[in-house]
Order: C-alpha cells, then structure tokens, then sequence
C-alpha cells in the first residue's frame, strides 16, 4: 500500500512541477515584456535594458525558470511589479481570509450536499429525487453572478437584512460575522451543494445497483443499514472524489465572488494583478491554486486507496 | 447478466457504461448531465424547457442583432438604469442604452465564443484520445501526460494567467478555453476508446489487417460519437460559464464590444438599486446554461433507456 | 430447523422494459415439495427460472412485479407478508444462494462480517454463536483454514471457495428453504464437482427443501429430486429427474438432453493428412518486465509445440488461466511471444501485426467467444461481412454481393438479415455471422476461442453442428480453443490439454480423452458431470491437499 500512497504522491509532484512549467512558459517565455511594462512606452532603450539586467531579463529562459522555482522552494515569491511590494507579504495578508471563507462554505456545504445525494439515492425516481434532480441540474448550470445578484436583490434591497456589496473590515459581534459572510458562503455553497449532492448521489446509486447490495437485500437487511453498511462503504473513493472535485470549484468560484462582494482575499488579489500585469503576482497565486487543486485530486486518491480492501492490503 | 433484463433490454455491446460514466464525472470539474438509470420516468417537460430555452437563445444569437429596436452603443435614453418600459422593454443601462437591443447584440458573442470554443475542444481532445489509443505506448503516454498536466489548472487559473500575459482578445480567450477543456474532452474519449479498442471487434479488424485510421474511424468513431457529441454540450455550458466569468470580471471580451458577462459587469453599479440592467443579462446566461443542460441531460437519459 | 413444505400456485410475474408496456414474462408456474425436496428449475436465458426463484423470496427485479399467484412455505403465505415481515422472512427461513459469488459479496467487508450477518439481524443468536456456527459451516464445506478464512476480504478467496462461503452464508440460519441461482456456473469443472458435493453434503444433512436454478441438466441430474423445465416463462414439463431424464415427453425437453448428451453422432471424418499448415516451436507468452534471460515477470503460456496439417482440427483444453486463449492470440498477432516461433505454411510468421503479409492476414482468420463484442454495433450485417471481401478481394459491387449472399447461405441464416445490426439478431445468428466474417476471407485455419460457451446448449449444439459441416465442404483447418470436453470431442481431430501454461498432453482425441494418461487430464475428465443420477456419488473425493487448491 505505501508503494501506492508513494506512487501517488510522486505523480503529483511530477504533475505541480509540469504546471509550473507550463505558467511560467505563458507568462514569461513569450512575447509581452515586463521590463516594458513598467517602464511605459516612453522608456528609452537603455532605461530598458538597465532593468531588464536588474530583473535577470537578459538571461536565459531555463535559467530564468531554475531561479523562480527556487525562489518558491525558498519562499521568495520575487516583488509585486504595481505595488514594489514582496508577492510572499501581498499573498500572506489575503491568504487567511479566503481560507476563512473556503472553510467556512466546506463546513456548510459538504454535511449538506451529503444528505442530499443520500437522500435523492435511497428515494431514487421518487417525487424527492426528481425534484432535487431538476433544481441541482438548474443549480449546476448557474454562473456565480447570478447567485450573487439575486441574493442581494432579495437580502439587501428588498429585505435590507444585509449590506450590498460592501465589505465590513471589523469584526466584534456574531452578527458583523454573519453580515460579512452570509452572501458570499451562500452564494459559494449553492453552485458547490448541487453538484456534490449529484455526484454523490450517482456514486450511491452505482453500489445500490451491485450484486452485493441485492444479496443484502435479500439477507433482510433493512434499507438504511443497505446504504449505510454495504453501499457507502464502497462508495467512500467516489464520494471522496466527488467532495474534492467540488471543492476545487471553489478555487474558480472564488474568483468572482471575492470580487462581487469586494472580499479582501487571494482571488481578488489575483484579478487586481491580472489587471495590472503584474506578473510576478499572477505567477504566484496561480501556483497556488494550483497547488490547492492537486492536493485536492490527491487526497481523494488517497481516500479511495485506504477505504479499498483490495488496495489497502497489499 | 440476470434473466430480466436480458429478456426486458436488448443488449448492445456498450463498453462498460458504469466505468467510463465514473471517469467522465472524475474528469470534468463540473459534472453536469449525469446519465440515468434504468426506469426513471423520462421528464419529458424538462426537455421541452430545455429545448425551448436553448434554441431560443441559439435563434437570438444567430438573428438577434437584427432584431434590436436600437443600434447597440447608441445613447436612447436621458434615464440611466430605466425600468422597462414600452420604448425600452428591459430598461436602460449606466449609459442610457437600450438594454433589450444590447442582450439580443451581446448573446451573439457569448453563444458564438463557446459553440466555436466547445467544437474546438471537443475536436482536439477527441481526436487526440482517439489517436492515443493506437498509437506507440510512450506516445499515448507522452500526450496523456501533457493532458493530464492541463487538465491541473483550473479553467479560470488558466484564463487569468493567459489574459494577463497577452491581454484580453477574443482569439485567446477562445485559446485558453480550449486548453482548459480540451484536456476534459480528451480524458473521456481517451478512456471511451481505450475500453472500445479492447473489445472483439476491435481485435478482429487488427488481425484482418485493417490500418489505424480505418480501425479509429471506422470501428471506433460511431460507438462513441453520442457520448462525444453530449461531452461537447456539457463544455459548451462549462464554457459560457468560464466566459461569461472572465468578461464579468472585465477581463473577458472587450468595449465597445460586449459579450452578456460584460453587460453584468458593466451595470453593476445599478445592483443596490435593483436595477433591471444588471438583472436581465445576468438571467440571460442563466437561462441560457440551464437551457442547455436540461436539454442534454435529458437527452443523454432518452439514449440510455433505448441502449440498455 | 428441517426443511418446511413448499406449494407454488399461479405465480404470474410481470416486466415493463423502459418506455415500453407492460408483459407479462413468467406465467402460470405452480408445483409443491415437500420437506427436504429439491427442484430444480431448468431452462436457457430469458426462460425465466431466476425471476421465478426470487419470488420465492418474496422479490422482484426493478422493473418487475409479481402480478399474481401464491408461495407457500409451511404455514406462511409468502407473497401476503407486508414488507417488514417479508425482510424477516428474507435470510432467515428463505435463503439465496447467487451466482457470483465474486458480485455478491461486499468487496470492503470480511467473510465472516457478511455471513454472520444475517443471523444476527434476525436475532437469531448471538455474534459469539454466530461465529461458531459459521465456522463449523466453513468445516463441512471443506473450506480451507476454517477457523480463519472468515477473517479475509472476498478477494482475497478463490472463486470456488467464495462459493462454499455464500452457501455458509445461506445456511447460518437452517433456513427451511434455499434458493440456488446458478451456483456453479462460473466455475470450472474441476472445482464446480468439489461445490456441488459440498452443497449436496450440507443439504442433505440439514434437510433443506431447495429449489436449484440451472440452465446444465447434467449438474441438475445430481442435485434435484424433481425437474421443471421452462421456457418463456412457461412450464414445459415437470416430473421427476429420473423420469425427466429417462422419458422425456416434451419435444423442448429432448432437444434440451440431445444437446447436453455428447455429440458422438457428429464425430467428423478424419481429415486427409494434408501438407504442413501451422508449426509452433516452443512458445513462451507473458507479460511484465523481463529478466536477463528474456523471461517475462508473468509467464502465460510456455513450451508450446504444435502442428497442424491442413484441414485438419486441433482442439485447445483447458480452465481459466490456463492460456488457451493466450495461445490463439499469440498465432493471430494480438500479443507477441516472448519466445520461439510459429510457421505458418512453412513461412515464419511475423510475431506481430505489423510484419504479416495481407495474404497471411486473409489465410488466418480468428473467431471470437462472445458475438456480442465481435461484432461492430453500428455496422449492419451486409457491411460487417463487406469489408473483408473489400480488404481481400478485388470483386467488383454485384460479385461482393452475391458472395454476401453465398455466406448467408453457408451459415443457414436469411438474407433478409442482412439489413439489421447485430442488437436486433439472436445470440446464435450472431454467432452465426462472426463464423460468416471469418469465412468471407477464404482462411486456410480458424482460431475459434470458446465460440460456442456463451450461447443457450441447444443453439450451441447448432453452431458446432455447422462448424462439422463447413470443415467437411471446405477443408478450413480449427484450432478450436474450449474448455469443453465434449466439444472438443465432436469437433476435432487431435486434442492439446493446457495446465497453468504448459501443454499436459496431447495426441489423437479418441486417444487422450478415452485414455488420459496425464493426472490433470483423469481429473478434468472426470470431473464433468454426466447426463445420469448417482453420477457424483460415484465419484471419488480428492484427497484433502487437492480440495485446498480449488
């Protein structure tokens, strides 16, 4: 089994290191130059070459590449281009609140959307399932801004029960927290639940459908312990899977919604320096999404691996 | 294989449906049409919603602009953010432009940017995982890898780093949504074909002689262009979704051109008022994407039950 | 507890295929046992003798309903229950015994977990009785370590011994009636015989009314006291076995023995001697990496010498695992050897595809066991056997088409088929056009893997009927690859026994079969069941180190 988990890991590895290939390949290799960038198009031509040695522009590409991915072993992320300030420090302010709002959607969304695909799978083609087939299949299909629009439509302009658009720095009561975070988690979870309740409830819906699930049935095992003790057990691989590749879609919604709601966090950081290429900046954010969604992809692997008898025991 | 349903389902020689449905749902990052089960009452009425909503959208894409009451940037109205009226059915913009003759302008670059980006996709990641499966084995390894590679960063990661590297134009925003979803398209034809190329059928045409390319097209191609053909439909959704995002954040197409996420993007302001302008694009691509998923997962439920 | 009485009247089951209308698909079975009988249910696929044992249970498939009729099992009318008496019913007084044992048990759970557990949601004893019982279950099934075994994963058990464990799993409760869906039918003959003695052991000690689902009458002669033979979901015949077996008065019910019985009146004339047509030279086939010498990680087959003169057919014996088929992809260029050569009409063959000529391509023509995968589904019948004439042949439209028409006609099927696509033909006319396709090329040698084991014994018994048939008009040499004995026997000319990759024996078939000088060949010929009663108890038991390899 360690030779599997082992296995695993490495190709990960070997996946972040091509991706880090592949970004700094489109930022930095092809046309587009920094050293232009900063300087305007008024820069004469030796102001240009003057920084391109500053910043290591005239050196080689690969040896160009061997010392930003050391810098990122080393935790030297290089210099924001906009603000002259370290891209480590920029990302370090903005880290904790996406992930206060990440954690935040992942304790909501993952309890419920289980229960749901539970619930849609043991009441499969009845009135339950349908409904929940169609609004989660409608739920899916929704971009993130239409979410966010009809929320404040109906939270903020209609109720008045929360602040539009606006971002509340301080905290001091349960009820700022609730303000701060109401729209954005809602807005996050409902995209994320439908499609983790689908998956789920197609991961369930495989095992109900096996052998071993009829022999159950045919043992007298009541319904619920059916789905408790002999589909979901085996299931547990796909539902990994399916929690991790929703969660990942949370790297993308973020994006959007960090920026609708004005959330001081790493995706807005992320547009601001897309606006501005800054492409230092873009490098190291898009790194770690990246980064986030392989260990997202791997840790389900690894559920899989361990709930497998088969894989387990080797 | 039970009696029952030998007698109640005649059977076709499907690769094992279960196991490439599995990969399909791992490979994509939103799962949209999953197929159905046997027995599921057929939901007729979200077909037709869904076939009215998407060829409704597709018929305003394809004749929309010559529909529009207005010019697209002429200035109408002294009303900024207007309700609907009867000169300006869906109201007025930040501008005081007509709203109604810019949705029915704009949805012709959201659905013509993704229907081009989706057949790209599908295109290059089908072909590819179809040529995979019979080329050398380190070359099939070579191009899974590169796929397998792409596929690891996220649709949006992908667009930001490559608008902030070329700046927004329209080739390459259909560039980085082919990227990111060809690598999906490919993950599924790759593993539709490799199950087909290990059936009998397949062998029997490699020990008659046959070449690659007849085997791919010929013995390969027609067993799997309905799943083909829905992955493209469920990345179109993925891709007006990714665009739409991209031009939401204004780093998707361009002014004076404008695609439904800009015409959000640009309104905006008038949120807080509850203005029309903001509300109706955004319900534009809403109704545009559950549209089209209705009417695929619907569709790929009617073929399963005549399949199995 | 002793087995109770069983009275089937009217039972009427209904199906609704998707979209479609209801049917009704089992009608009007009734029979009675009485305490400790055994019936069996016999007939070929969609006959409806697995949908009848559920009922049995109380259970219908999805998709199913059971429309009308009663079971009585003792005092309990069974279809009455209402569901929550019904799931105490189920793996309690009623048990059920599925055919794959691989599938029906749950891969993330241990042995004795599943096979206790009905015991214990029945409350029947306690988990300390439970376990104790099953393991002295496990001893009278002859199952290896049965103190242990219940401690290990479903994968981590041979098949045949998964068997045993599910029939452990039945008998937990002495149940007053078990239900055997095909119990052996995946396995091999050598380990089915260590089963169903097991089986017939356990049953008979504990007094088990049973009803045993089979589509084999050999295996059903030694397991069953009474018969009833169906089709379409309607009774045929039911008597006793030994009436049934003896004088069988239905006219489905003797082409059902005729086609079991050994084709002995199909034995072909022996080919002339012709010249040399495949010669085999001490193959190896394996796969994974290969050591200094050469020699794969996993070896499949090795020190395989053959020849076969042409017309002239050579029979390929063996279990799963024993590379039979591995053999015939090898001589086709679907896997390459890791050593030695193969000569075909005294010209080296190219180890892979990529070397043979186009004329070696059409000379060598390979059928497959499952006609579902053979053929294309999207291709019409008219187009799947156009394309080796096309690839083969230089004929013009009308000469390719008459040729069509000609191989319809050599494999007794209408033209008018010619039209459909393989999902509207039976399993036998599929089978039936995959021979056509391989003869479309003219071939000089025929690889048929186990082409007849996925069909019904009666359409099987007429796929190889015409097998003799075309061998005699054309002369086409068979390497014809079955783990079938008496296929072999009424087909071929000379017969090859494979064990775990190596060549055990070979010779003449008379010679080989009638006189087996090789152990594994008495035991694999002995092990398959004969048409009669009291067979199984005529055979001896394996000794103790055998049965542990089953």
């Amino acid at each position: 089994m360690s030779k599997l988990v082992l296995g695993r890991l490495s190709s990960s590895l070997l996946t972040l290191f091509l991706v880090s290939l592949v970004i700094f390949a489109i930022t930095s290799l092809l046309p587009g130059d920094t050293a232009q960038q900063i300087l305007g198009q008024f820069a004469t031509p030796e102001q240009l070459a003057a920084l391109r040695v500053e910043m290591g522009l005239d050196q080689p590409a690969l040896w160009r590449y061997w010392h930003w991915l050391s810098g990122f072993v080393t935790g030297d992320l290089g210099m924001s281009a906009s603000n002259g300030m370290p891209v480590a420090q920029l990302m370090n302010d903005r880290l904790p609140n996406s992930l206060l709002l990440a954690a935040i959607t992942t304790a909501i969304s993952v309890p419920v959307a289980l229960t749901m695909g539970l619930v849609a799978a043991m009441r499969r083609g009845g009135n339950v399932d349908r409904a929940l087939n169609v609004v989660t299949l409608s739920m899916v299909a929704v971009p993130e801004f239409l979410v966010a629009t009809i929320a404040v439509l109906i939270f903020a302009v209609h109720l008045g029960w929360l602040p539009a658009l606006s971002y509340v720095s301080t905290v001091e009561s349960f009820g700022d927290f609730m303000r701060i975070y109401a729209m954005p988690v809602l807005t996050l979870c409902c995209v994320l639940i439908a499609q983790m309740a689908r998956m789920t409830r197609a991961a369930l819906i495989d095992q109900l459908d096996s052998a071993y699930v009829e022999m159950a049935r045919l043992k007298g095992v009541p319904p619920m312990r059916r789905v408790l003790r002999h589909a979901l057990p085996n299931a547990v691989g796909p539902i990994a899977n399916a929690v991790a590749l929703s969660l990942s879609y949370l790297l993308g919604g973020v994006i959007i919604v960090e920026t609708i709601f004005n959330y001081p966090g790493i995706a807005s950081l992320m547009v601001d320096a897309v606006s501005n290429r800054d492409l230092a900046l873009v490098q190291a954010c898009a790194m770690l999404f990246c980064g986030a969604y392989l260990i997202l992809v791997m840790a389900a692997d690894l559920c899989a691996i361990l709930s497998n008898p088969r894989l387990r025991n080797r | 294989m039970s009696e029952i349903q030998a007698m109640t389902h005649r059977r076709q020689s499907v690769p094992s449906r279960r196991d490439s449905h599995r990969r399909m749902t791992q490979s994509s990052r939103l799962p949209i049409a999953t197929p159905a089960r046997r027995n599921k009452p057929r939901l007729k009425l979200t077909r037709w919603i869904g076939l009215t909503l998407f060829g409704l959208w597709i018929l305003i894409a394809i004749v929309g602009p010559w529909l529009a009451p207005y010019p697209m940037g002429a200035f109408v109205s002294d009303e900024i953010y207007g309700g609907a009226s009867v000169a300006h059915w869906l109201g007025t913009d930040y501008m005081g432009r007509d709203m109604l003759s810019r949705i029915l302008t704009g949805a012709r670059y959201t659905v013509g940017l993704a229907v081009v980006a989706a057949l790209l996709s599908s295109l290059v990641g089908a072909g590819f995982g179809m040529l995979a499966v019979l080329l050398p084995h380190w070359l099939e390894e070579g191009i899974r890898r590169i796929f397998d590679t792409l596929i690891s960063i996220p649709s949006k990661m992908m667009a930001l780093v490559m608008v902030s590297a070329f700046g927004a134009s329209i080739p390459l925003l259909i560039l980085a949504a082919v990227l990111s979803y060809a690598p999906g398209a490919f993950r599924i034809a790759h593993s539709l074909a490799t199950n087909l190329a290990t059936l009998e059928y397949v062998q029997v045409a490699k020990t008659r002689g046959e070449g690659r390319f007849y085997i791919a097209a010929v013995e390969i191609l027609p067993n799997m262009i309905q799943s083909v053909l829905t992955d493209m439909g469920m990345r179109f959704v993925f891709i007006v979704l990714l665009l739409s995002g991209m031009s939401f954040l204004g780093l998707g197409v361009q002014p004076p051109a404008a695609d439904l996420g800009s015409l959000v993007r640009e309104n905006i302001g008038g949120l807080s008022d509850g203005a029309l302008a903001v509300i109706a694009p955004a319900l534009a691509i809403g109704t545009l994407t559950i549209g089209a998923n209705l009417l695929i997962d619907s569709l790929s439920n009617s073929r399963d039950t005549q399949k199995e | 507890m002793l087995g109770e009485s069983l009275t089937v009247r009217d039972l009427r089951i209904c199906a609704t295929p998707p979209g479609g209308e209801e049917r009704i698909i089992v009608n009007d079975i009734g029979f009675a046992l009485a305490p400790g009988e055994v019936l069996a249910l016999i007939g070929e696929s969609g006959s409806g003798k697995t949908t009848i044992a559920l009922a049995m249970l109380g259970y219908a498939r999805s998709g199913c309903r059971i429309a009308g009729g009663s079971v009585q099992l003792g005092d309990t009318d069974v279809l009455s229950l209402n569901p929550k008496e019904t799931r105490a019913l189920r793996g309690h007084r009623v048990a059920y015994i599925a055919q794959s044992a691989a599938a029906a048990f749950n891969p993330s759970r241990t042995l004795m977990d599943q096979v206790i557990e009905g015991a214990l949601i029945h409350g029947v004893m306690s988990r300390q009785e439970a376990r104790q019982k099953a393991v002295s279950l496990f001893h009278d099934l002859a199952l290896p370590e049965p103190d242990h075994i219940g401690e290990r994963y479903p994968h981590q058990v041979s098949g045949g011994q998964l068997q045993r464990v599910m029939a452990a799993m039945a008998l937990i409760t002495d149940p007053a009636l078990v239900i055997l869906d095909e119990p052996t039918t995946a396995l091999d003959v050598t380990t089915q015989i260590e089963v169903l003695r097991a089986f017939k052991q356990v049953m008979r000690e504990r007094g088990t009314t049973a009803i045993y689902v089979s589509h084999d009458l050999a295996v059903v002669a030694q397991m069953a006291d009474q018969v009833l033979v169906l089709q379409n979901g309607e009774t045929q015949e039911h008597n006793t076995t030994a009436r049934i077996l003896a004088q069988p008065a239905h006219a489905y019910t003797r082409s059902l023995l005729a086609a079991a019985r050994p084709h002995e009146h199909l034995s072909p004339v022996r080919g002339r001697p012709g010249a040399e047509l495949l010669d085999i030279d001490d193959l190896q086939v394996g796969y994974g990496a290969r050591n200094a010498q050469g020699r794969p990680a996993n070896v499949v087959l090795e020190h395989i010498n053959l020849h076969l003169t042409s017309g002239q057919a050579l029979g390929v014996i063996g279990e799963s695992g024993s590379g039979k088929s591995t053999l015939a992809r090898a001589v086709a260029g679907l896997v390459a050897p890791s050593h030695g050569a193969i000569q075909f009409d005294r010209r080296e063959l190219s180890t892979t595809l990529r070397g043979r000529t186009p004329e070696q391509f059409r000379r060598i023509q390979m059928v497959f066991q499952s006609a579902d995968n053979a053929l294309n589904p999207a291709h019409s019948v008219q187009r799947l056997l156009n394309r080796p004439l096309e690839t083969y042949f230089n004929l013009d439209r009308r000469a390719r088409r008459a040729r069509v028409e000609e191989l319809m006609d050599l494999v007794k099927l209408p033209r008018h088929l010619l039209e459909r696509k393989p999902g509207e033909l039976s399993g036998g006319q599929k089978q039936r056009i995959n021979l056509a396709r391989a003869l479309a090329a003219r071939p000089d040698l025929i690889l048929c893997d186990e082409v007849t084991s996925a069909l019904d014994t009666v359409v099987g018994a007429a796929i190889l009927e015409l097998l003799v048939e075309l061998r005699r008009e054309l002369g086409v040499a068979y390497l014809f690859i079955s783990h079938d004995i008496s296929t072999v026997r009424s087909l071929c000319d000379d017969v090859m026994v494979l064990y775990q990759g190596q060549c055990v024996e070979s010779g003449p078939c008379r010679q080989v079969l009638d006189t087996p000088q090789h152990d594994y060949t008495r035991r694999l010929i002995g092990s398959v069941p004969e048409l009669r009663q009291g067979w199984l108890e005529s055979r001896p038991p394996r000794s103790e180190t055998a049965a542990t390899m089953a």
